[in-house]
């Protein structure tokens, strides 16, 4: 289905904004000026934007400690989301979460995760709540349980992707099958033979393959599984092949990638690269289109972390705060 | 009032609650039981009967009959917290919190610290505990002591069907996580119920059982029968007990512990986990640090020893906390010096 200019627009919008939101923290880590551990969400920006553009505030995921992409992509706020990172009080979190612990209830944003695997019985419960509540007029919301290929070897996993098949749940597995769980190849921790998809569809549930480094193809493939799920058809789940552009963590030295393996994947496999490449050759946006918003992302990511300098930091009465609503 | 067996009294403040608030959802292991059998659904009704009859009354909808699946099933508790239902998940037995103790301990209880106090995560996650049916290692310990120590839980342990109905009303109705534990040893007991279908007892709140001036005794749950037994005997002798009921080990009711101690100079601690790191370790530490002028003999505390539950009745005898040993505590911190 084609979209419209503006649709395009807002997606490669979004999509360089993580893009620029990342490199720039890739940065930023080296000064120290940010603590703690952070991974980078570089490569993948088709995925969470491809996935999220088809979700409302109702719709709810969960994320990963790879996470920054589809918090953004959900719709938390950018500065906040930087001051979180920084540490700030100001921060999406008050300075109490971090990078991996980035959540906003109110845009259905559950939470990033520390735990790799764990998202996955937080989203069927989600989706339980839905199904719960019934359809809309648009059918049932759905709960995104977004997902690497380390997760997908977690028994928590398997948990949730039963228990959905069991109660038909309206809950959506987004495997973004980067092909490294941590610092180890796809090839030997998941071990089949086959892919992702295939041991989701062993559960019981309808699967989709799709380039996740192609905006398109993971757009117009999530259009189908949520036309799936929303119209009461159970759960699904959907394997995209994607990038990382980046280590596991910031400082990994990366002893184990192939010989010229970062140069190939951000020169064959960006899905910004690809997607200007697309849009242009179809003349649907004009290359002067694309380096407007470029020019308006570099302004915002500059805004948010001068934002986050400035912004005020927590003090020791804070550590007592928000660890009970009442107690 | 109304007299209840304390297994009914959790299935009737569930029931309740649930007619009262259409977002209390419960879900757990055989929590409908017979589903998918030739029996068909309610075939069990749950393994303790504190769920019998729900799914009849509330659809599959609201009573959700997960498989054997506890990291599942306390994630989902969560899923459900966080979009807004009151899940009420139950583990059958505590024991199992082994399985899924990241989804409580990294997940369910971090939350809303981790999230800047922006989340809400209502949920009650109900749980058996206790020793006493010869169920050996794995399914008869006490795991309050490990979810005590994990900020962002409450933790209840009622003792009297009066107390489950008066604390489950409040887990439920609050906005925190909370862990309700129910000993299988009391499932069976009986007492007076209050009929008012807003009687809700406030976490935090200690019970004085009794009040007799020379000792101080503080437990939870099964073994304050024990305590109750021991102070009798005592009485028989002129020796005064003070027996305080817990209610709630997170939060703590310190005052009432406290307020004891510097009238009696005398505690004993009684408690059904093992003695390290445990409750009676903290509450003694509790009384050295703030009733230390009031002391007048050394805090004791009353365990099980340092091991893992045994099978035989023998042993499991030996194991556990009884009245004898309450009694003999009793008389030590009154002989020192």
């Amino acid at each position: 289905m084609q979209l419209s200019r503006e649709a395009l627009l807002n997606a490669y919008r979004a999509m360089k904004t993580i893009r620029e939101f990342e490199e720039r923290l890739h940065v930023e880590i080296q000064t120290g000026e940010i603590a703690g551990f952070t991974h980078l969400y570089c490569g993948q920006e088709a995925v969470a934007v491809g996935v999220c553009e088809h979700l409302g505030t109702r719709d709810r995921i969960v994320s990963t400690h790879r996470g920054h992409g589809h918090c953004l992509a959900k719709g938390c706020d950018v500065e906040g989301m930087m001051k979180e990172i920084w540490g700030s009080r100001e921060g999406l979190c008050k300075g109490k979460g971090g990078s991996m612990h980035i959540a906003d209830a109110d845009k259905g944003m559950l939470g990033a995760n520390g735990i790799v695997g764990a998202g996955a019985p937080i989203a069927v419960g989600a989706a339980l709540a839905s199904r719960a509540n019934g359809p809309g007029p648009d059918g049932l919301d759905v709960a995104i349980a977004f997902s690497g290929d380390g997760a997908c070897n977690q028994g928590t996993t398997f948990e949730a992707m039963n228990l959905a098949v069991v109660t038909q749940a309206p809950c959506i597995f987004v495997f973004e099958n980067n092909h490294y769980s941590e610092h180890t190849g796809f090839s030997y921790a998941v071990g089949t033979d086959r892919d992702i998809a295939s041991r989701a569809e062993a559960f019981g549930m309808k699967a989709w393959r799709a380039d996740g480094t192609d905006f398109f193809a993971v757009h117009e493939t999530m259009r189908e599984v949520l036309a799936h799920v929303r119209g009461g058809g159970g759960p699904a789940a959907v394997e995209f092949d994607t990038e990382r552009f980046f280590g596991h963590f910031e400082g990994d030295p990366q002893r184990y990638r192939g010989p010229g393996e970062i140069d190939r994947i951000r020169a064959e496999r960006d899905c910004l690269t690809r997607f200007r490449a697309a849009v242009t050759a179809a003349g649907l946006l004009e290359h002067s289109d694309i380096d407007a918003l470029d020019t308006q992302v570099m302004d915002t990511i500059e805004a948010a972390v001068s934002a986050a300098r400035a912004a005020a930091r927590p003090t020791a009465e804070d550590v007592l705060a928000d660890v009970y609503i009442s107690y | 009032m109304t007299k209840m067996m304390y297994r009914d009294a959790v299935l009737s403040t569930i029931m309740e609650e649930m007619a009262r608030d259409p977002d209390v959802v419960v879900l757990g292991e055989d929590v409908v039981g017979g589903m998918g059998t030739a029996g068909g659904p309610e075939a069990i009704g749950g393994i303790w009967s504190t769920s019998t009859g729900l799914y009849d009354r509330f659809g599959p909808g609201r009573v959700i009959d997960t498989p054997i699946s506890e990291s599942a099933i306390v994630g989902a508790a969560a899923g459900l917290a966080l979009s807004g239902k009151r899940p009420v998940a139950e583990l059958m037995f505590a024991d199992f919190i082994g399985v899924c103790l990241d989804q409580l301990w990294n997940q369910i209880a971090k939350f809303r610290y981790m999230f800047g106090g922006k989340s809400r995560c209502p949920a009650v996650i109900r749980m058996a505990y206790g020793a006493g049916f010869n169920a050996a290692a794995q399914h008869s310990q006490s795991v309050h002591q490990i979810l005590t120590g994990m900020p962002g839980l409450k933790v209840v342990m009622p003792a009297t069907p009066a107390d489950v109905k008066g604390l489950l009303r409040t887990a439920i109705r609050d906005d925190d996580p909370v862990i309700f534990l129910e000993h299988k040893a009391l499932y069976a007991t009986s007492g007076d119920v209050p009929d008012d279908p807003d009687f809700m007892i406030p976490f935090g709140h200690a019970r004085l059982c009794r009040a007799g001036g020379d000792v101080t005794i503080v437990s939870t749950g099964l073994l304050l029968g024990m305590c109750e037994a021991a102070a009798d005997r005592l009485a028989a002798e002129g020796i005064g007990c003070d027996v305080i009921d817990l209610r709630t080990t997170s939060p703590l009711d310190e005052e009432t512990i406290l307020d004891s101690v510097e009238v009696t100079g005398r505690l004993v601690v009684v408690d059904e986990a093992p003695p390290r790191c445990g409750l009676a370790a903290d509450l003694r530490a509790l009384v050295a640090e703030k009733a230390f002028s009031s002391l007048k003999a050394p805090p004791l505390q009353v365990t099980p020893p340092h091991t893992p539950i045994p099978f035989a009745r023998e042993l499991e005898s030996a194991y556990l906390p009884s009245v004898d040993k309450i009694e003999d505590a009793v008389r030590r911190v009154l002989a020192w010096r």
